[in-house]
């Protein structure tokens, strides 16, 4: 393993060196080329999988305690349909709660960016807010609104909200102080100014914010259907560990997690469609 | 023409009670020269050019541009900042036209313009790059660009070339010069650098710190256009000095010192 790596490692650099003189020595490159990157993280992660199967065996572990991972595999591929429909639920919770945060966080971000009162008058409810944790309401939220979609539509609103918000307001508030003094300048209105200026230089930071709440709203929606649902994956988790069906469970948290990383994924691809610029300074 | 009138400058800051930025300044920047604020520490560094902008009001006297009082931001004035500031979002063409959208003036017709003076500066093959693409020079010609493509009758230059090494710096120095030449605007250009003053002024203003007083203005009677050869001329050497002199034992002055009359002496030494 270790030595085909090694080779990999030398035409990779042999191929880089096509260009160059015929009699450099070829480099060992560090970091490691394409390969290493792809490769490493592949034997690790087999290697964790052997490590997990090999534990549950040796300590004769029950199989609702710790399923092994190949009854792991075998449960989701066997539930494949149900757990496609659990992902898009909650995959829907976690768009739609997003969605809504994007729509009121963008809106009170400007508005604390440029305006003292504003600020002063919504930063302490927003801290107020963001120091309860979102567990403590899904019940009442529940007892409001009642079961469905919509709480844990706003339980993924909640905890998606305010990073968005606070990265926002941050990124309105770095405009260059040149470019304020340009606008003012030129007599540009407000508006020019904002919408030429401020608002695209705040991308960075609304992306930044996007990234972490992304995530966020994943947990939200998850919280959300712990405390009660009839689909979706946090749901099916809480019905499988009732079960004792462990496996199926894990084969829930793997399409969470799968989930998660595909939203994130495309977060950042927008993030490098809209912003192409970030990060080539 | 550009005139400060006996103009003070008091900012009030919270830590120290209130600031005395300038302090009873006169200065005047006659139509189509090129002045040079040379100062010495960092103290209000640009004030002046925040005044005469229309950014900020002194505290008393007044400053007139063509013998109108200036009561807020003109329209007729271009800024250079000691960084670049470009948009990272826009191609160099396009933020050279900034002023342009700013203004809320048609872009295409002059799109043109912006070409012509990006080709001026030698950057006619990076009309569509993007900023972080350029060196700070290159970066630094754009924001020269960006100042003139509205064709303002001032221009106002913060240190612009402080960022960049040596030799770049002498070389826009004198673009700059070959551009302004073209059409002759009143320049006031704030440096910390002697020979740059001295290359590129037709005067050059000689700042005492805090508060912010004229030591002593010494002309500069260089022919030109200037090119850097002249910096080993005796002219520019001892007009150099003289500056130097006055930046270290300079006091509060208005009338020319004696070192200002050793530039007199100098240009006959040239000859």
């Amino acid at each position: 393993m270790v030595v085909s790596n090694a080779d990999d490692v030398r035409i990779a650099d042999a191929a880089n060196n096509l260009g160059q003189t015929p009699d450099a020595e070829p480099r060992r490159s560090f970091p490691p080329s394409d390969t290493g990157r792809w490769l490493a993280p592949l034997v690790s992660f087999v290697l964790i999988l052997a490590l997990w199967q090999a534990v549950v065996v040796l300590l004769r572990l029950p199989r609702f305690i710790l399923p092994p991972p190949l009854d792991v595999l075998t449960a989701l591929v066997n539930n494949f349909p149900l757990l496609l429909r659990d992902t898009w639920v909650t995959m829907r919770e976690t768009l739609l709660g997003f969605a809504l945060s994007i729509v009121i966080a963008v809106p009170l971000a400007i508005g604390i960016a440029s305006s003292a009162t504003l600020r002063n008058g919504i930063y302490p409810f927003l801290l107020l807010g963001q120091s309860i944790p979102k567990q403590a309401i899904a019940p009442l939220l529940l007892l409001w609104i009642g079961y469905g979609e919509m709480p844990k539509i706003l339980l993924a609103f909640l905890t998606a909200f305010f990073p968005i918000v606070v990265n926002t307001a941050i990124g309105l508030s770095m405009t260059p102080p040149e470019m304020r003094d340009l606008g003012r300048l030129l007599s540009a209105s407000r508006w020019r100014v904002f919408s030429k200026v401020t608002f695209p230089s705040a991308m960075p930071y609304f992306f930044a914010g996007l990234k972490v709440a992304i995530s966020l709203a994943i947990v939200g929606a998850v919280i959300g259907e712990f405390i009660g649902a009839d689909q979706g994956l946090g749901q099916r988790i809480v019905v499988a560990s009732g079960n004792q069906r462990t496996e199926l469970a894990f084969a829930a948290i793997l399409m969470l997690s799968l989930l998660g990383i595909v939203l994130f994924a495309a977060v950042s691809l927008a993030e490098k469609i809209i912003c192409p610029w970030y990060g080539k300074d | 023409m550009i005139e400060l009138r006996s103009v003070s400058m008091t900012y009030r800051t919270r830590k120290k009670g209130s600031v005395t930025a300038l302090a009873d300044l006169n200065l005047t920047v006659e139509a189509g020269e090129f002045v040079a604020l040379v100062r010495p520490s960092g103290c209000g560094k640009s004030t002046i050019l925040k005044l005469v902008s229309g950014l900020l009001a002194p505290t008393s006297g007044e400053v007139q541009i063509d013998g109108r009082a200036v009561r807020g931001p003109r329209r007729e004035m271009g800024f250079v900042f000691q960084t670049p500031v470009l948009l990272p979002w826009r191609t160099v063409r396009d933020n050279v036209l900034l002023p342009i959208e700013m203004l809320g003036l048609p872009v295409k017709a002059h799109a043109a313009r912006a070409d012509e003076l990006l080709a001026k500066v030698g950057l006619g093959d990076f009309k569509k790059a993007q900023p972080w693409e350029l060196s700070g020079g290159m970066q630094q010609r754009v924001g020269i660009c960006r100042a003139l493509v509205h064709d303002p009758d001032v221009l106002l230059m913060d240190e612009p070339f402080a960022a960049l090494d040596a030799m770049t710096r002498e070389a826009l120095g004198i673009e700059l010069l070959r551009i302004w030449e073209e059409r002759r605007k009143m320049v006031l250009f704030v440096t910390h650098s002697i020979p740059e003053a001295v290359l590129l002024a037709d005067r050059v203003v000689v700042m005492s710190p805090r508060p912010g007083r004229i030591a002593g203005v010494v002309p500069i009677d260089l022919p030109r256009p200037r090119h850097i050869e002249q910096e080993y001329d005796e002219g520019f050497k001892s007009a150099a000095l003289t500056i130097r002199h006055l930046i270290e034992h300079g006091g509060p002055t208005l009338t020319p010192t004696p070192m200002a009359a050793g530039s007199g002496e100098a240009r006959d030494g040239r000859r």
